[in-house]
């Protein structure tokens, strides 16, 4: 089994998830080949072949040309699998060059499963095994396979193509400005959908303020104008690991938990028992927010 | 100017789901059906240029899957699509993103679409490629994970939404398909007046069969619930007492409540 990796490099740097590519060959015991557009200047602690371009030439976000040049990588390096990160830059590009291989992709895998792959379906919820045949087009789920470390160096392969590329990239933006460090909490109490309404976000905030900790917030509260997004937890959020996290009606989607699992202790509020949250969660109280959450408060505050 | 829009009905995900009896998807048995969040935001964004450029657009609304598709086919129109497609299919769950692309792209070639909105991804499976897998076999540009957009004199300019709050501004001309984010705009909800003007639209009906020509290219093989990892403890029951227990487990186990 061979396996060929799209790296990825951003404003210029490398970006360390392409370690989580390494290790996910590693642990499915596939030989492998990596393909980038970085700057050659910088390379990835690789002991591999890389099909290195250069991103001075091709740019960060020139899809079109990207999937040409993967293209070009398969060619010469004949993979079993093409294996992206599940990330902006992979899901974006990862279905075009599966079409023009004429290869079926499989999307976000977390695991391995009888000679196939494991996915997560119904968000979390549940599960879908696949099984392979042929030449397969990969995404792995960003965190799901611990990385390789950085060594050795690469044996680069220069590639080349020019493309007319149909979207044109105008730059990046830059994050806005955040009023609150929730990296630096050690207590943090987050309001998700299942508050329901934007005047319920309080009762969350009283008990963040009853013990002495920050208010986070899961993507669609945000999304909704109810919450700031300086105050959002997840992968388009913060990252934080606070001593104690509380999420309350929050279901546990796997960008929510990419930013919180590393939590001390974890406290899950639903009226779900089934809630993903439940996984990962030290405690799971099934109770409908709004009478618990007050109760709590009230409790605390004696 | 010719827009489409793609949108895939999927069950509340606060249902509890089982295996059906194929044992590749759930049974559909209590499941109550909706637009799947992400396509309602791409709902949205295609009324609203439909509204900007006035009577020189037509937006079409397009769904593949069985008659209960047609509940989110009315929603879009009742927010402002002019006309709706129903690919009728009892089993789009046994095709894979692939064969589901495929079906929707040979629509889209016969009507010469100008612009093309889908979700980012759906609800339940997930894949995130029908949208760019589509935009592949027409040939046309496609950037996705959108957060903004904007349309004026002929070029879409889009914000790609990357990782932990950077973004990407990206430049298309037509023909084009976007990918439409959670947070894109807030959509609306359909009045009554919009949704019995709705009734009178058009809503045309294509069997799968005259559209779908590609086998599966990745079979689900099983699908099941994950192996409970154990560990956490599952709190039931009176709230007084659950708070009771919940606070002295906070007190015996975190830092909170010791000053
Ligand atoms: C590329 C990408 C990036 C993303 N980034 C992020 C991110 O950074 N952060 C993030 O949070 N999400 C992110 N998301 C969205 C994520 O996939 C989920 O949609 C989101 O986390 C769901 O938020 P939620 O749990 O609050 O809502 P839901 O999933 O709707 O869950 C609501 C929960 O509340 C429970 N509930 C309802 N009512 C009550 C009640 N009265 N009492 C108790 N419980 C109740 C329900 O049982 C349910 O479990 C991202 C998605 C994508 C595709």
């Amino acid at each position: 089994m061979k396996a060929l990796l799209i790296g990825e490099s951003r404003e210029g740097k490398l970006l360390e998830s392409t370690y989580e590519l390494v290790g996910f060959a590693r642990q499915l015991g596939a030989d492998s080949a990596m393909f980038l557009v970085g700057d050659p200047g910088r390379l990835p602690g690789y002991a591999g072949k890389l099909y290195l371009a250069d991103v001075a030439q091709a740019g960060e976000y020139q899809p079109d040309l990207h999937k040409k040049l993967i293209l070009d990588a398969v060619e010469k390096e004949n993979p079993d699998l093409v294996v992206f990160l599940h990330s902006s830059y992979g899901w974006d590009l990862a279905p075009r060059v599966a079409v023009r291989l004429g290869v079926g992709q499989v999307s976000e895998v977390i695991g391995f499963k009888e000679g196939g792959f494991e996915l997560g379906a119904c968000n979390g919820k549940m599960r879908r095994a696949v099984k392979l045949q042929g030449r397969v087009v990969v995404t792995i789920q960003a965190g799901a396979f611990a990385a390789a470390p950085a060594e050795g160096s690469p044996q680069v392969e220069p590639l080349k193509e020019s493309a007319v590329s149909l979207v044109e990239f105008a730059g990046y933006q830059p994050p806005e400005p955040k009023d609150i460090d929730l990296a630096r909490a050690e207590i943090i109490v987050s309001a998700g959908r299942g508050v329901g309404k934007k005047e319920n976000v309080e009762v969350i905030a009283a008990l963040a303020k009853a013990l002495g900790g920050e208010l986070g917030a899961s993507r669609p509260v945000v999304d909704a104008g109810w919450v700031e997004h300086s105050h959002q937890v997840g992968t388009t959020g913060q990252t934080v690991s606070p001593k104690l996290y509380i999420a309350c009606g929050i279901s546990g989607a796997i960008q929510h938990l990419a930013g919180m699992k590393k939590s001390g202790f974890i406290l899950a509020i639903n009226k779900d028992r089934e809630a993903p949250i439940g996984e990962i969660a030290d405690v799971l109280v099934v109770a409908d927010v709004l009478q618990f959450v007050p109760a709590l408060t009230a409790k605390i505050a004696g | 100017m010719k827009l489409l829009v793609c949108v895939k009905q999927v069950p509340d995900l606060e249902s509890r789901f089982k295996p059906d009896p194929s044992g590749q998807w759930y049974s559909e048995t209590d499941l109550a059906f909706r637009i799947n969040e992400y396509d309602d935001y791409a709902v949205e964004q295609a009324v609203r240029l439909r509204e900007q450029l006035g009577d020189a657009a037509e937006l079409t609304v397009l769904s593949v899957g069985p008659d209960r598709v047609v509940e989110v086919l009315k929603k879009a129109l009742a927010m402002g699509c002019d006309r709706a497609v129903h690919v009728q299919d009892p089993a789009p769950h046994l095709k894979d993103p692939w064969q589901i692309a495929s079906i929707i792209a040979a629509y889209a070639r016969s009507q010469q679409y100008d612009l093309i909105f889908t979700g980012f991804q759906s609800q339940d499976r997930g894949s995130a490629q029908i949208g760019p897998t589509i935009a592949e076999l027409l040939g046309y540009a496609c950037t996705t994970t959108l957060v903004g957009f904007s349309f004026a004199d002929g070029v879409v300019t889009a914000t790609r939404e990357l990782e932990g709050g950077l973004k990407g501004v990206v430049k298309m001309k037509l023909p084009a398909l976007v990918t439409c984010q959670l947070g894109l705009n807030v959509p609306r909800y359909p009045t009554l007046p919009n949704i019995m003007k709705a009734k009178k639209k058009e809503l045309e009906t294509v069997p799968v069969a005259n559209l779908l020509q590609e086998e599966t290219r990745i079979a689900t093989e099983s699908f099941y619930a994950p192996e409970k990892k154990g560990g956490g403890m599952v709190l039931e029951g009176d709230v007084t007492e659950l708070v009771n227990r919940v606070y002295a487990i906070l007190k015996e186990k975190t830092p909170a409540l010791r000053q």
